[in-house]
């Protein structure tokens, strides 16, 4: 972890990337706080200016429209309110009236977002509490209403509650940091009582890394796909000299470490990351354990992609991600031979390869406090996508069987429903653009109130595509924005598109689609842009080859008269 | 540790809490005489000296320090176990 000094020292640094505008608001001091995030955030590439405003002004900074925070135009508003001053004010309540302050706490902070969002469009970051035991009645507290345990703990769970209904709010779990450093270390009483300061310096990196951790991941950067090694990671020994039944799974001695690492990762599957395996081995006896042992918790069913050959690991980790379609800096590799971690890590160096402990017993703990697999979002329909990826196999398989694409295109029997956005999909909507990357013009992430707004703004029309074929559904795999220009002109504000369904004439139906939504909405001029990013070069000509015209670097317009059909196989359904 | 080197070491974590390679301190400089010392500057100063000599200072010897050579008396007591 960076020292504080590394940090604030970093706080300097000039980065090119677009600025990143976040107000810290809070009823303690908060400049080393902010110093310490800016620092972590800028380490991680994350050109991030804060406007830090002096403690104890939240209720003036929120409820005047004219106040600096609103003047700063914030993409983000962090919310920070110290447990330790929370409890200055529990104590300084009449003793009759304290069980009702968690309940009058959470409608406080409801307020502060009332006024946010009502005031701005920035997103909010919410920090949870930290504990503080006084120990005024010891363990009795548990079950004294009027007790602080009693309500911090109470507060926290109403957060949450609370949290989980409101779009625009992001949770941050300081509460976590506070447990993993231990109490002691997370509070120093001397600098709280000589500055108001209720974070130890030591503390604030491990703060400012759960922090930028979120802005990360609501930057659309996160991980996707974990590649797993099998012998001595997934279970103990080597399959191919024990057999199936030799080595160590279950819940006896060392297999049952192993048991609880699987039991976490079908956890992470089933929140939609992609498992994967690479492992040096003949297929057959790789696949043994799963197929045989009713130990194993994870099942053949769960892993997307399974390569087990003598090849070496990076050559098939190259293969696994030109399967899947997703960037290696989503992905993570996960295995117990440092030889294997260093030839994949020295020939992909974007993946994540983390430096596992030697002793099984600590993969799990030490995987869980690297934090990894922060998300934005959570959508149900993650839990299909690894079948998803099984029959995209299959797909592969019957693809060597034509020998004209088109035959094979036809063969698929693709159709596709076109509808506006709705209810039902705006959390589908908002992750894909959160996630994806590479077919994406203009990369724009929205959260799920964005999107629910522009589904109800009249100036947009929107489109979603869901495809499916013979051999099973897509789901919802492209998202176009139509903003209106005026009465004659729509600017193509958003067009992505999974990866999955590249090249089998999806790009054509969809554009076909715009041009005729235009046309029957009465626009006869369509704008285009394309912004660059680090990934998505692959769309830089698209429009000019949908016959575009380009007006000036990056930007397109078409006259939907002078457009001409493009040739697919996709029935509308 | 004889205060010489306590003194000689909290120069050096100066020298990067105050950004400034040129730093000279003595028994006599209080925080006026040097650029960047103000009141955040000296928590840190504060934070860096118990991370590196591993003590705790008490609130009193972290306010009421009136120059750098009471600074490193402390220290010095703290070093050796009289606090």
């Amino acid at each position: 972890m960076y020292t504080f000094m590394q940090l604030k020292k970093a706080t300097l640094t000039t980065l090119t990337s677009r600025e990143i505008r976040l107000v810290v608001l809070s009823n303690v001091s908060t400049q080393f706080f902010s110093s310490a995030l800016q620092g972590y955030a800028k380490l991680q590439n994350i050109n991030l200016n804060i406007l830090d405003t002096d403690y104890n002004q939240i209720d003036f900074q929120l409820t005047d429209i004219n106040s600096e925070t609103y003047k700063f135009s914030p993409d983000y508003i962090l919310l920070y309110i110290s447990t330790e001053k929370l409890y200055e004010e529990f104590l300084d309540t009449n003793i009759n009236e304290r069980q009702n302050f968690a309940d009058s706490t959470i409608e406080r902070i409801k307020n502060y977002w009332h006024y946010i969002n009502e005031n701005t469009n920035a997103r909010i970051i919410q920090l949870n509490f930290t504990e503080i035991n006084d120990n005024a009645l010891g363990n009795f507290s548990n079950k004294v209403d009027t007790s602080f345990v009693y309500q911090i703990r109470k507060l926290n769970y109403l957060l949450n509650e609370s949290i989980s209904q409101n779009n625009a709010v992001y949770p941050l779990d300081l509460l976590s940091v506070q447990l993993q450093l231990g109490a002691s270390n997370f509070f120093d009483p001397v600098l709280y009582y000589s500055s108001k300061m209720a974070i130890s310096i030591n503390s604030l990196p491990y703060v400012a890394k759960s922090i930028t951790d979120v802005l990360l991941s609501l930057n659309g950067q996160f991980k996707k796909c974990v590649i797993l090694d099998l012998d001595n990671t997934l279970w103990g020994g080597t399959v191919g000299d024990l057999g199936p039944f030799g080595i160590e799974i279950g819940e006896l001695g060392r297999g049952h470490a192993f048991t609880d690492f699987q039991r976490w990762l079908k956890q992470l599957k089933d929140y939609g990351i992609i498992l994967a395996v690479c492992s040096k081995n003949n297929e057959d006896a790789a696949k043994e354990p799963f197929i045989k042992l009713p130990d194993m918790v994870l099942k053949l069913s769960d892993i997307s992609v399974f390569v087990a050959n003598w090849e070496d690991k990076a050559s098939n980790i190259r293969l696994i991600q030109e399967t899947l379609n997703i960037g290696f800096d989503s992905m993570v590799f996960i295995d117990d031979n440092p030889f294997e971690r260093n030839l994949v890590k020295s020939m992909i160096p974007e993946i994540t390869v983390p430096e596992l402990p030697e002793d099984p017993a600590l993969y799990l703990s030490y995987l869980q406090n690297l934090n990894l697999f922060e998300v934005a979002s959570v959508s149900k329909e993650n839990a299909s996508r690894t079948k998803q990826y099984q029959e995209e196999f299959e797909r592969k398989k019957t693809e060597t069987l034509f020998t004209s694409i088109d035959d094979y295109l036809k063969s698929l029997e693709m159709s596709c429903i076109v509808e506006p956005f709705n209810e039902k999909n705006y959390p589908r909507i908002a992750q894909l653009t959160q996630r994806s990357n590479q077919f994406n013009l203009r990369t724009i992430r929205y959260t799920e109130s964005e999107i629910e707004s522009i589904a109800k703004d009249n100036n947009y029309l929107t489109l979603t595509f869901s495809l499916h074929d013979k051999f099973g559904d897509y789901g919802l795999i492209s998202v176009i924005i139509l903003e209106k220009v005026n009465d004659t002109t729509l600017f193509i504000n958003t067009w992505l598109m999974s990866c999955r369904v590249l090249k089998r004439g999806v790009e054509e139906f969809i554009i076909n689609k715009v041009i005729n939504t235009a046309k029957e909405n009465s626009f006869t001029i369509i704008n285009a842009e394309y912004i660059p990013t680090a990934k998505n070069a692959m769309v830089k000509d698209i429009y000019k080859n949908f016959d575009f015209t380009e007006t000036s670097e990056n930007h397109y317009t078409i006259t939907t008269d002078s457009y001409s059909q493009k040739e697919n196989f996709i029935k509308e359904e | 540790m004889e205060k010489k080197e306590i003194l000689a070491k909290v120069n050096e974590i100066g020298k990067d809490v105050f950004e400034d390679e040129n730093l000279n301190l003595t028994e006599t400089t209080v925080a006026k005489d040097v650029k960047n010392w103000d009141s955040l500057t000296h928590l840190s100063l504060i934070n860096e000296i118990e991370n590196n000599f591993k003590i705790k200072l008490q609130m009193r010897e972290i306010q009421g320090a009136k120059n750098v050579g009471e600074l490193v008396d402390f220290i010095y007591d703290h070093l050796k176990g009289e606090n």
